[in-house]
């Protein structure tokens, strides 16, 4: 390809960050000093436009901001055209092309935070530190609800750091840079700080009948050697046994459906898969996280990381992918540094790379952070990320089973899906089948915040019973930004029983609303949320997510019939018109408040 | 010389109640085509492979949840597809007043007619509400961007990276609202990879992308397209013969545009051809 540059110099630092990325360049025609021999010989360089994401990270972690030297060097080094690595870069908000300040805080000022409380930290930062920027921001949800409120702070260098706050609180927070944090020994390129352990995200922790979190709290989620003795790679082996269709005979039988928002029937995704002729088959595993009020998947992945390794290459043996990706959120370090340990140890151990516990089975896991960007949790939107194009969704047809990632049948599949697939091995369709655990994010006004497991069919008064409430409860959020309010608290906490009550279950965010909290002010958020995360692509979303914002904030101020049916016609037409689930969603959760809570009645 | 098509199986859709065959392969709004239906098209370019971004196209496909973009879904056999309902309608409107609210749309053809047909009131959102509106960019003596006028389409891109032109000069940055054709770090087109084909400006739906003889007509008031003629010749730098059309106004050449069904160039040409007519 004939690229253009403007001749910008990346510095010393950005070349390193690079080069220890992607190896020295070979030649002059990728990036290398020129030598006598390139101005004889044309050397191919070869396209790698997948790499454009992790050498992104790989600037912004050592540097803390994307120069226009360091963009062209990477222009080169991956035959990208510059103006495209720019719109791939500037797609992504955990990427900064000006400068920036090492240490940079993201303080959430979403849902779950800001009914705990988020708006008081986020004042006292300002008052601290000034407007928001440079030195921090105010951040989407961060995935740690049940601490809440939370912030993060994300310090480029070598290694890169991150420090979890949470619960913040204003006194603690710091924007300044080599505040020493503690190592957590398993990643040499990440440090983390600031965390509690996994365990008390998960209130029902140690309880014995648990399936999904069993091992959360139980295991050291660092050895490989503990999650083997307590049942670990089982479900491997009896996959091995039943082969790849017995594999997916049982998920179709034990009726497992996406946990990752809409609900489609894991096994027939698998079964279409298989069938393609068309190879490779690619496996993806939607670690991108970010539905507010969502944090189950964080907490698997922080407390039982070899499960998901494990599942994968079950999913991967069922419908012959020989690469997955692991596609993770980066604003989750932890999960993150223990992903990697685990594939590592797992790699070095022989259950992934080739001949799986010498079964002839090839299969190997890349680990890929996403950058800031909610969209790229959609299924083909984290497709054009991975290959290293701007986050946007695709059209469907084709789906993802026939054209996926870079073009081939593509599985891709949640994090809670994929590790209920060892139960269903482990036990057996039926057994699991009778009980069907599912995951809950419980936030907001009650006493034990966490995860909670439990089985389809409990209704969510008796999950509000276990978790306690503080204050007066006026309403629930099902399903975070995207789902839904209720007020009825009988519903059985089903795929069905949710949608009968006209809400969904989504993601399984349940956050709990007390009297305390304002509700238009909690609208806005949504609204901003959708404004900010919308990828622009198409103008229902692109537009519409805006006039929705607009018209909460004069509702906000005066109520006006006019602006209560410019909202429906413009929340009507995203939802019509929109072409991927986020802006089919933006305005449910908002319809649901002006039609069940009357927040805007007079 | 006219292309052959290898033989394609016929399908039978409805439109609005109205059998239609089709080849299939083809899109709905191939099939509206045929049907004889009036879909409104911003962001559908007959060289480039759909987008569907602009969403004022889309149509009632029966048993489907939402509605369908007719420039690029496939019709398939006993689909049932809707183009004037009242769902497809309604959606037809409020893009057209979240566009027309947004962007300015003075010079996209037909926009006005679509406005008042469906009904759409793009003054409804108030004087608060956001818009694209910045200063046009006025960096060389070819062509300018106005992107104020930008609906987002993606065609330039399209047109300039790989569907033709291979050039990769411009992409789309930034995200949501805030997204912008642009070049990297917003540099100046004199310094960018473009090599002023113009192709982008060939295929831009609503004259952000013009050139500079139109732009500073229009700016006077003297642009008139009634007073034009449009005359189709043969480009004489080169041998490889590319159709031009004339835009002449006041026995001036005012614009070039190329014939899209010219079945080698598509409607593209080179700097020479589309901009080097200063010699006449």
């Amino acid at each position: 390809m004939d690229l253009r540059f403007r001749g910008a110099q990346p510095s010393q630092e950005e070349r390193a960050a690079v080069d220890d990325l992607l190896g020295p360049p070979a030649t002059a025609w990728e990036g290398g000093a020129r030598t006598e021999l390139d101005l004889r010989m044309a050397a191919r360089a070869e396209e790698a436009r997948d790499l454009l994401l992790p050498a992104l990270h790989a600037v912004n972690d050592r540097i803390g901001w994307i120069s226009e030297g360091a963009l062209e060097y990477i222009c080169r080094r991956l035959t990208i055209p510059p103006a495209e690595a720019y719109g791939v870069a500037t797609f992504y908000s955990l990427f900064s092309l000006e400068p920036r300040p090492q240490r940079v805080l993201h303080v959430c000022t979403d849902l779950a935070c800001q009914a705990r409380g988020a708006q008081v930290v986020r004042d006292r930062v300002e008052e601290r530190f000034g407007p928001p920027g440079k030195d921090w921001h105010e951040s989407p949800c961060l995935g740690m609800c049940e601490r809440a409120p939370a912030a993060l702070a994300l310090e480029a260098g070598q290694p890169h750091r991150a420090e979890v706050y949470a619960p913040a609180t204003p006194e603690t927070i710091t924007t300044i840079t080599g505040a020493a944090p503690r190592a957590n020994g398993h990643a040499p390129s990440l440090e983390v700080a600031g965390e509690t352990p996994v365990k008390e995200a998960v209130p029902q922790a140690g309880e014995p009948g648990l399936v999904l979190l069993r091992r959360i709290g139980v295991v050291d989620p660092a050895s490989l050697d503990d999650y083997r003795a307590a049942g670990g790679y089982t479900a491997l082996r009896r996959a091995f046994e039943l082969g790849p269709a017995g594999v997916i005979r049982e998920v179709l039988e034990s009726g497992l459906v996406g946990r990752g928002g809409a609900a489609f029937p894991t096994g027939r995704k698998w079964e279409a898969a298989a069938r393609q002729p068309d190879h490779p088959h690619y496996l993806v595993c939607n670690a991108d996280e970010s539905e507010p009020g969502t944090f189950k998947d964080r907490v698997v992945m922080e407390g039982d990381p070899y499960a998901l390794v494990e599942a994968m290459t079950i999913a991967a043996y069922a419908t012959g992918c020989a690469k997955g990706y692991l596609y993770i959120r980066g604003e989750y370090p932890r999960a993150t540094a223990r992903l990697q340990h685990a594939i590592a140890t797992a790699r070095s151990r022989g259950l992934l790379g080739d001949d799986i516990l010498g079964k002839g089975l090839s299969f190997d896991i890349e680990l890929r952070r996403g950058a800031g960007a909610y969209i790229c949790g959609e299924e083909t939107a984290i497709f054009n990320s991975i290959e290293g194009q701007r986050g946007e969704p695709r059209s469907k047809p084709p789906f993802p089973v026939e054209k996926g990632l870079f073009g081939k049948p593509t599985v891709v599949n949640n994090v809670e899906t994929l590790v209920n697939v060892l139960p269903i091995l482990e036990r057996g369709a039926q057994a699991y089948a009778a009980a069907e655990p599912k995951l809950f994010c419980v936030s907001g006004a009650v006493e034990r915040p966490g995860v909670y497991e439990l089985t389809f069919g409990t209704t969510l008064r008796e999950l509000l019973d276990m978790t306690g409430t503080t204050g007066t409860t006026r309403a629930v959020l099902l399903g975070g930004a995207a789902g839904a309010f209720v007020t009825e608290l009988d519903i059985p906490l089903t795929f069905e029983g949710t949608r009968n009550a006209g809400a969904t279950l989504g993601s399984g965010v349940v956050l709990v609303i007390d009297d305390t909290v304002d509700l238009r002010r909690l609208l806005l958020r949504i609204a901003e949320f959708f404004r900010d995360e919308s990828c622009g692509q198409c103008v229902p979303c692109r537009v519409g997510t805006v006039r929705q914002e607009e018209a909460l904030h004069r509702l906000s101020r005066r109520v006006d019939d006019s602006d209560l049916v410019l909202l429906r016609e413009v929340g009507q037409t995203m939802r019509d018109a929109s072409i991927c689930g986020l802006g089919q969603t933006a305005w449910n959760a908002v319809e649901s408040a002006i039609d069940r809570l009357g927040v805007f009645n007079r | 010389m006219i292309p052959l098509q290898p033989p394609r199986r016929l399908i039978d859709v409805q439109i609005d109640g109205e059998a239609v065959r089709v080849p299939e392969g083809s899109t709905i709004l191939d099939a509206c085509q045929a049907a004889g239906k009036d879909v409104p098209t911003l962001c559908y370019g007959d060289t480039l492979t759909p987008k569907n971004a602009c969403r004022v196209c889309v149509v009632e496909v029966e048993g489907a949840r939402t509605l369908a973009p007719a420039c690029s879904r496939k019709a398939e056999a006993g689909m049932k597809v809707g183009t004037d309902t009242e769902r497809a309608r309604q959606s037809r409107k409020v893009v057209l007043e979240l566009l027309g609210s947004s962007t300015d749309l003075s010079t996209t053809p037909r926009a006005a007619e679509w406005t008042a047909e469906y009904g759409a009131d793009p003054e409804r959102f108030g004087d608060d509400a956001a818009t694209v509106a910045q200063p046009a960019k006025v960096d060389n003596d070819l062509y300018v961007r106005d992107y104020a006028k930008c609906i987002l389409c993606y065609k330039c891109v399209d047109a300039c990276g790989e569907q033709w032109q291979n050039t990769f000069a411009i992409a789309v940055a930034g995200r949501g609202f805030d997204a912008t054709i642009s070049t990297e770090f917003d540099a100046p087109l004199t310094d960018s990879a473009c090599v002023y084909c113009g192709n982008c400006v060939e295929v831009c739906p609503t004259g952000a992308l013009s050139f500079k003889t139109e732009f500073d007509m229009r700016a006077e008031g003297t642009w008139d397209e009634s007073k034009q003629t449009e005359t189709t010749t043969i480009c004489s730098y080169c041998g490889v013969g590319c159709n031009l059309t004339l835009h002449v106004q006041d026995n001036k050449i005012v614009k070039v545009t190329s014939p899209h069904d010219n079945p080698v160039t598509k409607g593209n040409l080179c700097v020479k051809g589309r901009f080097g007519y200063g010699y006449v």
